[in-house]
């Protein structure tokens, strides 16, 4: 058999005995994901559906600032989250630099602009198609932010996926922020880079079919909530 | 002083300017509380603009509306093009009735009635947005029946329907109506027009050309605007 043939062999040996290691690198990729979509969507569906809605002086370099923060390099968050948390840093003595909870705020930096984004385009297209009826209906502005919210449902879980999808494959804020060490702050991306280079196949490998799995399923979930907004009419 | 939805209703030199175009040109008109009120005119003329000024939608950039409106107020609109929630046909009518605190049992009645009388009984469940054309513009009008506003305003609300819709819309209409509310209906079908109408308003270019009767203008319309569009001569 091939090395690499072999190497497969070896990744689908450590996913089908549920490898301890492997169990762990995957449990806490989720956790500092899951935590920081959670804190970023619960800070950019109010700032996407304020900025879709309200109309001030401004707003619209704010949005094209949002827009360009949705491209954000992982690494450069990474480095700007090092250095704030960082011994000398202004938030040094909180201690936080390669600790998981370092991780989860490098990722809700990171995928709060691009789920705020792409709720903004969201509520601003309702906003403009529902503004009449809803002022009609009797329903104030601010009212109408949770009417648009349900609205939308459809539209913004689709966001809220890909800040996930987003947060779970990035390699570089991760890396930087906690430092890969082992059992502590190692995650699927930087256990990847990691064992590749030590030529570590197997665990790279398993790994990375763990990873595309999950990249599948949350596609996959995309498209049930797509059939869902089509069976709810919307 | 008015006791009811605020009728009357008068208008004095009402002008509603939208940058450099006038959109209604000095409105001087007052609207009973009793006659079903049909706003008559070819596309464009400003009948949508005189029905958001009654919606208070628009204020007025010149002239008095008195009393003044206010969204929501005694008022219920049907837009030209409703907007129904991505919610069932139920959840359309009671979302309406919780923005104005009513809920329970007396919501419960309210909603049963006017899906009743717009023959919407059965389609509770159903996804509002899935409804045929016909259904919505039911459903638009349940909705705004079940706020029992003494003033409904109607946007075309048969532009879309073919005629066993409209009849059936027009049924509800009157039968809104003759629950005692003060209906005004837009509309550029002049059968529409003569099926329904108590009074008609005659409204072109932005200025309403004739208050008569319905009998009187059909009979002899004044201007001689109304009288080319009665003989097809206007775009409708
Ligand atoms: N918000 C607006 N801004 C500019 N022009 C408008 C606006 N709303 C309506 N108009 C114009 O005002 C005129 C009357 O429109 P409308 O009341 O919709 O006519 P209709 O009788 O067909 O309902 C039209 O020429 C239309 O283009
Ligand atoms: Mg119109």
């Amino acid at each position: 058999m091939s090395e690499l043939g072999g190497a497969f062999a070896a990744a689908f040996q450590l996913i089908a005995t549920a490898d301890a290691d492997l169990m762990e690198i995957v449990g806490l990729s989720l956790r500092v994901s899951l935590v920081a979509l959670v804190l970023a969507s619960a800070l950019a569906l109010p700032l996407g559906a304020w900025l879709g809605i309200a109309r001030f002086r401004g707003r619209r370099a704010v949005v094209v600032l949002l827009n360009a923060l949705m491209g954000l390099p992982p690494v450069v968050v990474g480095l700007v989250v090092y250095l704030v948390l960082s011994r000398s840093g202004p938030l040094g003595t909180l201690g936080l630099l390669f600790t998981p909870t370092a991780m989860i705020i490098a990722q809700t930096l990171l995928i709060l602009p691009i789920v705020a984004a792409l709720s903004r385009q969201v509520m601003e297209d309702l906003w403009s198609e529902y503004e009449d009826e809803l002022r009609a209906l009797g329903a104030s502005r601010l009212r109408s932010v949770p009417t648009l919210l349900f609205e939308g449902r459809f539209s913004l879980a689709t966001a809220i996926l890909a800040g996930f999808g987003r947060a779970i494959a990035e390699v570089g804020a991760v890396l930087i922020v906690g430092g890969n060490i082992a059992h502590v702050t190692r995650v699927m991306t930087t256990a990847i880079a990691l064992e590749t280079s030590r030529g570590e196949l197997h665990l790279a490998l398993g790994l990375g079919i763990l990873l595309v799995a999950l990249a599948v399923a949350v596609n996959a979930t995309a498209q049930l909530v797509q059939n869902a907004a089509e069976r709810a009419g919307a | 002083m008015p006791e009811r939805g605020g009728l009357p209703i008068r208008l004095e030199g009402v002008r509603v300017e939208r940058g450099r175009r006038t959109l209604v040109h000095d409105l001087t008109l007052r609207l009973e509380a009793g006659p079903l009120s049909v706003l008559l005119g070819p596309n464009g003329a400003g009948k949508s603009v005189l029905l958001r000024l009654l919606a208070g939608l628009l204020q007025p950039s010149a002239g008095t509306l008195e009393p003044a409106r206010r969204p929501g107020e005694g008022s219920a609109i049907v837009l030209q093009r409703p907007v129904l929630l991505r919610r069932s046909v139920l959840a359309n009518v009671e979302y309406a009735l919780r923005l104005r605190g009513i809920d329970g049992p007396e919501r419960d009645q309210r909603v049963r009635r006017v899906l009743e009388a717009t023959g919407l009984l059965g389609f509770e469940q159903r996804p509002a947005r899935r409804l045929s054309v016909g259904e919505q513009q039911r459903l638009a009008i349940a909705r705004a029946w079940a706020l029992e506003p003494d003033l409904v305003l109607l946007d075309e609300p048969a532009a879309p329907l073919d005629p066993p819709s409209t009849r059936a819309l027009e049924e509800a209409v009157r039968r809104l109506h003759e629950e005692g509310r003060k209906v005004v209906l837009a509309t550029h079908d002049l059968g529409q027009a003569r099926r329904l109408a108590d009074e008609i308003l005659f409204i072109h270019e932005g200025r309403v050309l004739e208050q008569a009767g319905s009998g009187e203008f059909f009979e002899g319309p004044k201007s001689a605007e109304a009288r080319a569009f009665l003989a097809g001569q206007l775009p409708e």
